[in-house]
This record gives C-alpha cells, sequence and structure tokens, in this order.
C-alpha cells in the first residue's frame, strides 16, 4: 500500500451474520422477575385477536450473543469519535460524552409528557433554558423547539410564513429558491403548498441582486436562503435582500444549517432575517447516531409569535413554567408531545459548557476550513474564490482531465483513513468536493487530512486506476447499487 | 451506436418511429449513456393522453430521475411492461426492446418539425464539445 | 477550552500558514456593523461537573418518587443496560448517515435487521428505516394514500389519538386534503356503518389505530372490507407497539404507521421516539422515507446500501415522496437491541404480564361502587374507566399519595366526561395497583 498513508492501517475485521441467522428456538436474552398477580388468560381476554403463536421469526438469542453482534457491527462503522468527516454543512463535530450521561439521568429520561405541570418543572425549566440560550444566539424574538429534524423546521418556518400571509389577507403563491440549496428547501416549499421558483446564483455562487428584485412580487411568500451559502460564502448582501424582500411584504426565511460560522460572531436577526431553523445535530454537537434522531428548533421575529405551534412554553403569575395551549392563531401541531426532549437536553448541555466562549468554536471552524483550504488551492481546482467561512467547495476540474472524478476521489480518500466529503453538492458546482472540518479537528487531523487529498491528486494523475477503483481496503468494496434498486431485498426470509 | 434513419430525434434525447398511424417512442443512445445504468421506468396506462412537450415518463437510475417529454400528441396504445422486469433494455437496446411506448398520433405531420438522424447525430456532437470544455 | 484540540500556538501556526495576522480578518466577509463586539449573554461555561450538576437539580425537580398510570401514546416498560452499553458505542453513536456503504455496514445491517423485525411485528412485506414519530409516520401514511389512489378525501377514527389528529390537520390543511372523522360504538370501536355511509370513491384512507385511544382492540377485518369495496386503503395506527407480541398482526392493513417506543426507548418527556411505516411490497415506490436493501459487492461479499433513494428529497427535490431527510436511526438502532435481547419468547412474556396487571387493575377497581369499566371491547394494557365524580378531583387526591392518575379523557372527549385512561405495564408492581386503587376509593369517599 501507498507509504504515504499514515492515518490508517488495515485490521482484521469479522464477519458477522444477521441476528436472524444465529436464532436457535429455546435461547434467550432477558428474565423478568415473577408475576405478582394472577395470569391471564390470554384466549378469554383477547379471544379472536389472540396472536396465539407469537411472532413467526423473531429472534431468539442469549445476552452475549446480542452484545458480540452488535459490537462487531460497530467496527464496520466509520465515526467522529474514529477521525475527522469532512462533510460540508454537515458539521460533524465532537458529540461530547457528558451529553449523552445527563440525557440518561433519572427524572430527565423517565418523564412522561402528560404528567402534572408542576411534577415537570425540571423539564420546562431545561426548555426555557434552552429557548432563552437559542435566542440569544440567534438575535429573535419567538421560538419553537417543536420541530423533531432540520427539515420539519423548515416545514414549520414555511407554515408560520403562510399563517402570516393568511392573516394578512393573502396566502401568496411562490416561494423563491437559490439553486445552490439542500434538497429539502424545495421538498418542503412543495408541502407547505407553495410553488417552487429557482433563482440562479450569480458568478459569486451569490443570490443575484438584480434578478431577486425582478423575481420579488407581491405572489411572493418568501425566499429560503442558506447563509453562509452552501458554497461556504457569506451572502454579503442579506441586508438588502431583506429590504428587497420586506418591500413586497414577502420574508425571508434562513436554512441555518451552515450556524457553526456564525454563532457568537454575528445574529441572523440582526441581518434582517424573519424566520429561520437550526439543525441541533449540527451546530449543537447531539450524535448524528447514524441518522438521526435530531431536532430542529425555529426562530422568528415578533411578527410571526402569533402562528407559533402548539403549546407555547409560558411563565404563570407565581413564577412557576406552564404549557399554554390556548393560542388561536397557531398553526397546530407537527408532531406529538412536544420537540425531541433527550435531543433538546443534549443540545442545552453543549451550550452550557461553552457558555459566551462559544465564538472560540466558530472561530476555530472558520479557520480550519481556511486552513485547509489554502493548502489545496492550486491542487484542486477552486469554482468561487470568494473567501470561505466554515466550509469551502472545490471541484474535480484539474482530476477531471486523468478520467479521476469526486466520487472516485472520496472513495479514495476512505483508505487514507477519512469519511469522505460531500460529493457532487451543490448543485451548481459540476463534480463537487464540499469540505467542512469543524472546530473539533486538531492542527494535526487537518494536515492529514491535506496530506491524504494531496497524494490523491498526485495519483490521480499519475496512477489514476488506483483512485476509479477504490476503496481498497475496507472489508466491503463498491456495492452494486443498481442490483439493489432494480430488484429490492428489503428484509431478511428465513 | 448508430442512430435508425427512419426514426425522428427531438433535443430532449427522445426517439419516435412512426409505422402506419402508430407512433413507437423510446430514449437514445445518448441519452441511456448519460443516465446510466436504469433501474426503474415509470410508463403511462393504456389510454393515457400525451401532449406535446410534456412529460409522460420518467427513467431511473440510481442517483438521479430523468422525466421524458413527448415529442407528439396521441393516445398510449401500448406500454412495455417488460421493463418493470427488465429495465436493463434501455441500456442494451435502447433504440429497439428498450422501446417506452406505443402511441396513436393525433397530428402526424408534428414530426415533421423533429431532427432526423443525421441533425440529431450533430446535435449530439455539438453537446460532446460543450461538455468537454 | 476541552472541546477544542488547539493550543494558542497552532492557532497561531494556522492562521500564518492562511497568510493573516488574527481570526478577526477570516471574518471580513460579514459587514462589520453586524459583528458582534461583545460577547453572547449566555450560561456557562461550566465544567463537566456543573453540567451534570445542573441536570441533576432539574431531574430533583420531576416526578421522582412518584408511581403513573399514564399511557395515552407514551409507555413505561423494561429497558436493559445491555441497550444503552451498545447504543454507547462510539461507531454507533456518532456515525453519520450510511451515505458511503462501505464504511457504515453496521449501521446499513442494523437497519436491515430493524426492517425485518418491523414486517415480522406488523405482519407486512416491507418496512422503512423510521420517520421521526408514529404522529408523523401516520400523516405520512395518509399522504402516502393520496399518492397511489389519487384521491383526497380521509376518514379518521375519533379513536385515534388526539394528537395524531393534530398533527394529519395541520398537514392536510396544505395539501388539499379534507379530514373528517368517524364516531366510536358503545363498544368502544369504529362505528363501521358510519364509516360505510361516508364511504365514497372519493376517499383514500380510512385511518383506525388499533388498540385504540381508549385502549380498545378493534376488528380490522370488517373496517378493511368497507374501505377496500370503496377502493380506500386502510391505514392502521399503533401507538403501543407491544401488544402486536399477543395481538394478532394488522395484516389486513395497506399501510400500518408505528410508534416504537415501547421497544426500547424511555418516555423522555416526548422524545425522540421512532415511527415506522410498513406496507406491501407493491407500494414501496410510494413509501417515504429511507430504505436499506442487501446487496452484493464486486467480490461477491453480501451488503447492504441505501437504496430507491429517488424517491427522496436530495434527488427528487420538488417532487419527493417527501420532505423527510433524517430518520431516527439510534432509536430504530435501540429497537432492534432491545428486541434482540427480548425474542420471541421474551417479548410475549413482557405483553401477557402486562395484560395480567391491566386486568388485575381493572378487577380491582371494578370493586368499587359507582366505578364502571366503560368499553366491554378486549384491551391490551389500557382500558377506559368511569368514576362516579370528577376524575381530576380523585387525580388530585391521588398525588397526596404519590400517585400519578390516569389520563382525564373529559378534555379531549367532552363526551366522555367522567371517564379515565388507566394504563398498567410489567414495571408497576401488585403492591402499587393496589395502593392506586385504595387511593381511588379514598377519594370517591370523601364528602362532596
Amino acid at each position: 500500500m501507498n507509504d504515504r498513508i499514515k492515518k490508517a492501517t488495515r485490521h482484521t475485521n469479522q464477519n458477522e451474520g444477521l441476528i436472524f441467522e444465529k436464532s436457535s428456538p429455546g435461547k434467550r436474552a432477558f428474565d423478568l422477575a415473577a408475576l405478582d398477580v394472577p395470569p391471564a388468560n390470554m384466549g378469554k381476554e383477547l379471544g379472536e385477536f389472540h396472536r396465539a403463536n407469537g411472532i413467526q421469526d423473531f429472534p431468539e438469542v442469549s445476552e452475549i450473543e446480542v452484545i458480540r453482534h452488535f459490537t462487531r457491527l460497530s467496527t464496520w462503522n466509520y465515526a467522529i469519535d474514529l477521525g475527522m468527516y469532512p462533510l460540508g454543512s454537515c458539521t460533524m463535530k465532537y458529540n461530547p460524552r457528558v451529553n449523552e450521561h445527563v440525557a440518561r439521568l433519572a427524572g430527565i429520561a423517565t418523564e412522561h409528557p402528560y404528567q402534572p405541570q408542576h411534577l415537570s418543572q425540571g423539564c420546562l425549566k431545561v426548555l426555557s433554558l434552552l429557548e432563552k440560550c437559542l435566542l440569544e444566539i440567534t438575535g429573535m424574538d419567538a421560538i419553537t423547539l417543536q420541530p423533531a429534524a432540520g427539515a420539519q423546521g423548515e416545514l414549520v418556518g414555511l407554515l408560520l410564513i403562510r399563517a402570516y400571509h393568511q392573516k394578512n389577507g393573502n396566502p401568496r403563491k411562490k416561494v423563491l429558491i437559490p439553486d445552490s440549496a439542500h434538497g429539502t428547501n424545495p421538498a418542503t416549499a412543495v408541502i407547505a403548498g407553495y410553488e417552487v421558483e429557482n433563482i440562479k446564483s450569480n458568478a459569486d455562487g451569490q443570490v443575484d441582486i438584480a434578478t431577486l428584485r425582478e423575481k420579488v412580487t407581491e405572489d411572493v411568500a418568501a425566499l429560503m436562503l442558506t447563509n453562509p451559502s452552501t458554497l461556504g460564502i457569506f451572502e454579503q448582501q442579506i441586508p438588502e435582500i431583506a429590504g428587497i424582500l420586506h418591500a413586497k411584504g414577502a420574508l425571508l426565511y434562513m436554512d441555518g444549517a451552515n450556524m457553526n460560522a456564525l454563532a457568537g460572531i454575528t445574529r441572523p436577526g440582526d441581518l434582517g432575517v424573519d424566520v429561520m431553523h437550526l439543525n441541533l445535530h449540527k451546530t449543537f454537537s447531539t450524535p448524528h447516531g447514524g441518522g438521526g434522531p435530531g431536532a430542529g428548533p425555529v426562530a422568528m421575529k415578533k411578527a410571526l409569535e402569533p402562528f407559533l405551534p402548539l403549546p407555547v412554553l409560558a411563565q404563570k403569575a407565581d413564577g412557576t413554567l406552564a404549557l399554554d395551549f390556548n393560542r388561536k392563531d397557531s398553526i397546530g401541531k407537527v408532531k406529538a408531545f412536544g420537540g425531541n426532549f433527550g435531543v433538546l437536553v443534549r443540545a442545552l448541555a453543549y451550550i452550557l459548557a461553552y457558555g459566551p466562549g462559544v465564538r472560540q468554536a466558530t472561530e476555530d471552524a472558520v479557520t480550519n476550513a481556511n486552513y485547509i483550504r489554502k493548502q489545496l488551492e492550486g491542487v484542486f481546482d477552486l469554482p468561487y474564490t470568494r473567501p470561505s467561512m466554515h466550509e469551502v467547495v472545490f471541484s474535480d476540474a484539474i482530476q477531471k482531465k486523468h478520467g479521476v472524478n469526486t466520487m472516485d476521489i472520496a472513495k479514495r480518500l476512505i483508505d487514507y483513513g477519512f469519511h469522505p466529503y460531500t460529493t457532487a453538492f451543490p448543485l451548481i458546482v459540476p463534480g463537487a468536493l464540499m469540505i467542512e472540518p469543524t472546530e473539533s479537528e486538531s492542527k494535526e487531523e487537518c494536515d492529514f487530512f491535506v496530506d491524504a487529498m494531496k497524494s490523491i491528486a498526485e495519483e490521480a494523475e499519475q496512477t489514476p486506476e488506483i483512485v476509479k477503483t477504490a476503496p481498497h481496503t475496507t472489508r466491503i468494496r463498491r456495492l452494486d447499487e443498481v442490483a439493489a434498486a432494480r430488484k429490492p431485498i428489503l428484509r431478511w426470509k428465513p | 451506436m448508430s442512430y435508425p434513419t427512419q426514426f425522428r430525434y427531438t433535443k430532449e434525447h427522445e426517439w419516435i418511429d412512426l409505422k402506419g398511424d402508430v407512433a413507437t417512442i423510446g430514449i437514445t443512445d445518448y441519452a441511456q449513456h448519460e443516465l446510466g445504468d436504469v433501474v426503474f421506468v415509470e410508463l403511462p396506462a393504456v389510454g393515457a393522453t400525451l401532449t406535446t412537450g410534456k412529460t409522460f415518463s420518467s427513467v431511473e437510475s440510481v442517483k438521479a430521475v430523468s422525466e421524458i417529454y413527448a415529442p407528439a400528441s396521441g393516445q398510449v396504445v401500448e406500454a412495455n411492461t417488460e421493463l418493470q422486469n427488465k429495465p436493463e433494455s434501455i441500456n442494451t437496446d435502447p433504440h429497439g426492446a428498450g422501446w417506452l411506448v406505443k402511441v396513436k398520433l393525433s397530428n402526424p405531420a408534428e414530426l415533421n418539425s423533429l431532427m432526423d438522424a443525421k441533425a440529431y447525430e450533430a446535435y449530439i456532437e455539438e453537446k460532446k464539445k460543450e461538455a468537454s470544455a | 477550552m476541552r472541546y477544542l484540540p488547539k493550543s494558542p500556538a497552532e492557532r497561531q501556526q494556522m492562521l500564518t500558514a492562511i497568510g493573516v495576522k488574527s481570526v478577526e480578518e477570516l471574518f471580513t466577509s460579514i459587514p462589520e456593523r453586524y459583528r458582534l463586539k461583545q460577547p453572547l449573554h449566555l450560561p456557562g461555561p461550566m465544567s463537566e461537573a456543573e453540567v451534570i450538576g445542573y441536570f441533576q437539580e432539574r431531574a430533583a425537580e420531576n416526578s421522582a418518587g412518584y408511581t403513573s398510570f399514564l399511557g395515552a401514546g407514551v409507555y413505561s416498560h423494561l429497558r436493559s443496560v445491555v441497550t444503552d452499553a451498545l447504543l454507547q458505542r462510539g461507531e454507533f453513536l456518532t456515525s453519520y448517515t450510511p451515505y458511503q456503504a462501505e464504511i457504515t455496514q453496521g449501521t446499513l445491517q442494523a437497519i436491515f435487521e430493524f426492517q425485518t423485525l418491523m414486517c415480522q411485528l406488523t405482519g407486512q412485506e416491507v418496512a422503512n428505516a423510521s420517520m421521526y414519530d408514529g404522529s408523523t409516520a401516520t400523516t405520512e401514511a395518509v399522504l402516502m394514500a393520496e399518492r397511489v389512489t389519487g384521491r383526497s378525501r380521509v376518514l379518521v377514527a375519533r379513536s385515534l389519538h388526539p394528537e395524531y389528529r393534530d398533527v394529519l390537520r395541520t398537514y392536510a390543511k396544505n395539501s388539499g386534503l379534507t379530514v373528517e372523522e368517524i364516531h366510536y360504538t358503545a363498544s368502544g370501536t369504529l362505528d363501521v356503518a358510519a364509516l360505510k355511509s361516508s364511504l365514497r370513491d372519493d376517499v383514500c384512507a380510512v385511518v383506525v389505530q388499533s388498540p385504540n385511544f381508549f385502549g380498545a382492540i378493534e376488528n380490522l377485518g370488517t373496517v378493511a372490507e368497507a374501505a377496500h369495496a370503496a377502493g380506500a386503503l386502510l391505514v392502521v395506527a399503533v401507538t403501543e407497539a407491544l401488544s402486536l407480541a399477543v395481538v394478532k398482526a394488522p395484516a389486513e392493513a395497506d399501510i400500518v404507521a408505528l410508534e416504537g417506543q415501547s421497544l426500547g426507548l424511555p418516555p423522555s418527556y416526548g422524545g425522540p421516539f421512532v415511527g415506522v411505516i410498513a406496507s406491501r411490497e407493491k407500494f414501496v415506490r410510494q413509501m417515504p422515507g429511507r430504505l436499506a436493501g442487501q446487496t452484493t459487492d464486486q467480490d461477491g461479499r453480501r451488503g447492504f446500501v441505501l437504496t430507491l433513494a429517488t424517491r427522496e428529497q436530495h434527488i427528487r427535490r420538488e417532487k419527493a415522496t417527501s420532505n423527510i431527510c433524517t430518520n431516527q436511526a439510534l432509536c430504530a438502532l435501540a429497537a432492534t437491541i432491545h428486541l434482540s435481547l427480548l425474542g420471541k419468547e421474551g417479548i410475549r412474556e413482557m405483553a401477557e404480564q402486562n395484560v395480567a396487571k391491566a386486568r388485575f387493575a381493572l378487577n380491582e377497581l371494578e370493586k368499587i361502587p359507582g366505578v364502571n369499566r366503560t368499553f366491554p371491547a378486549p384491551f391490551f394494557n389500557e382500558f377506559t374507566v368511569e368514576f362516579p365524580r370528577s376524575v381530576k378531583m380523585v387525580n388530585a387526591e391521588l398525588l397526596k399519595s404519590r400517585i400519578i392518575g390516569p389520563y382525564v379523557l373529559g378534555p379531549a372527549y367532552p363526551e366522555l366526561t367522567k371517564h379515565a385512561l388507566v394504563c398498567v405495564t410489567e414495571t408497576t408492581t401488585r403492591a402499587q395497583i393496589e395502593h392506586f386503587v385504595a387511593g381511588v376509593r379514598a377519594a370517591l369517599d370523601q364528602p362532596l
């Protein structure tokens, strides 16, 4: 293997079948205490609805088999705990372990959402403090912690915008979305009942002011903007953008996915944003866990406050906290039982650990991105040259000349011990390499990454085949996604 | 692959082959090559109406979906249901077994404004030049 | 700061390498007047011990020391410590969505096992890798039925969880769906005659919960027949997944929307939970949410990938089946581990204990004069009773004995003014049940 690969080495990886393939009747992994009431006659209790033979083919294994099975499976995964994820706009930062500890405390993990409010003051205080902290960070006036993820937050944001316009007599028809936007933006706008109008970015990858001025009419409900953009570039004219929208009574929605470039440095509310969502599983360190759960709080200016989803956290005259369901203009509920409380706890723990020092995290994130950019400029093509914030977008234009594309480079990066960066997004950069190192990366890890990328660029020129057929060192090689889509096998069968 | 001279072609890379008053429609070799391995095809039902320029079908690869636009108007008389089991026919035989629908045209004269094989081959040469520029 | 791996010297080295003197120079693209000059007003910074201390104080201000008889969509069940031990492995906890299959086979195989377990549980042919929760899964199931049938009227059982109905209404408002409620009969189950008279060829789905919000098990066969005769799909919502260990799987359903919280997730004041959509294979391309599929690599080894991605937002954008990006992967993993631990016999035994304890509680309650079981339909671990006096008053008295009493049905169901929804699980001891019953008796004995 290439001797420039310093961070990764090959190691023995165990094979492991499906849990069902280890199953054998009579094995047990769990015991219950003896029943302390008379046993029920199941046939009598449930009659024709009794599932007399149990759940067919459910696994039967022992405790140690469960431990080994899932431990072995875990060793097949890359994770933040192992090293950097340079994934753009994902903000894969350290998931502090104290967050896991406090989320599991008896009295925090155990509370029922319908228990009396006077016996839930601890939970309500957590929610209240988190609200205050997020309002301070975003510079907004009101907030809901209910949405379960960023995409649901976007939906709430658009429903709030719709309710606002409806109250003013005209819900309006269109939402403007830059062509650099994340796919959830247009998908959400359609679900909220709006037509999507794409707005082309200018040569700098920013919103073109002249085009915007033309497109904003009284039929436009809002512009959905990501800031910094998905190119990692700050939308410098955001106050003008807000002005153009407000002049026609439209609103500015900000996708807060890239908040890791802004926290403690500037506040979206000050920039003219009317409503925005945050991804707690990005900027606020809650764990990705292989794809969720997340949380997508939505912060807004006063004008949208009457439309908040139910319930709204309120303080009673005696100082205690309560949930207020009596809000006639509310958009309703988007999820049962409130927000993802367990995720909200973790986000608050993160904020408390940093305090006002959260600015340092932002500075380090932006430093890391610019450090990597500086080292790789010239090695990879840089389509947009404006200053980068917390992420940088290159393209594969130079490597394409040797038949190597961004997907190949990403797969070869795996052999060097890294998770790939974001490939092929944003759509406005053909062959994109979107790199976000976050503040959790040390100089050493950044240097390993730079070195790996430089080495792959050389390989692309001199020995392109090794890049095009990567990865070479994983337990599983490239998988046949075509067969998986043509004849989907979505479950095990005996 | 050569482009059959009896077909007519659109800028969106559909081909149409008229025999009598029924036309067969598919996508070209250039299109299937751009799309990659086809995994799924969505076809209209028999009896459905096609309107020139509007989408009537979609062809999916693993990572992308391509809308297919009607080159002419008419009514679907047959849909290539074999594609449910063998979507790969679009890749291996795009001008033959990979056909999508057979349509009874409402205005066969519409075909006159489409490209012939020579014009289409020139058109895709231009496209290839643009892509590598 | 302990989460930041940089020394002052390293920061300086990096800034020099970039070509700037100070980090402020990296923020010049933000117009000067919008750059904050003061630190934010935030509590902290706190040491690890202080962070823990903060949350311990909050934990002490909740319901510690109380026994609860609340269910109503969120259930307290036993969880093995093995589940958290495995969940907290960094390779699971801190791993990203498995878009790069070669280095996320752990997550992908676990999802495949989860999908299989959900099919086995629900009796359906295919299940997705999870949705946010049962309430959004139910709404997504309705939207799926709308896509499949091309119709836009929905008939929803009034006995579907009130919050699930609220969520559906919020989404329906903006999608042109009309939602109508069908009442329940004196037996506690759906009024099928009323359903039939409302069914026309414009109905995309009939939505029923089983066991329903009152705890009653629905006769899905008759509901399915009626729905299918009108060309509508049957959507069955399940909020207490443990019931499926002893209650027949809703195989008559076209789409099942399941809440998996009972399968290894703590109540956690309402979330995160895990929703699942399970359905027939023929509807799979209309199904929202991620799907893990089995395939082989170039050397013929079995492996797993996310598949049928063209349904999703990052490809279809405006035309996606849903805007959902995330799933609840870690929660689904918890359920997969939990169900592997319980196994076929363990889950049955746990479910039977629920039935036995709930029946015991009902029998004891019915011995109190004036307390009556409301609905004769069979139930799993929740049932509805009527008190001769206000449930709120009884619950207020129970609190004095450190008991959190049953869910008060009146506010959500004005026609059930004196009714309470009692839930008893395997975590409630006989002594606690007897204490509860004695408390109810004492409360009802109070002078008026």
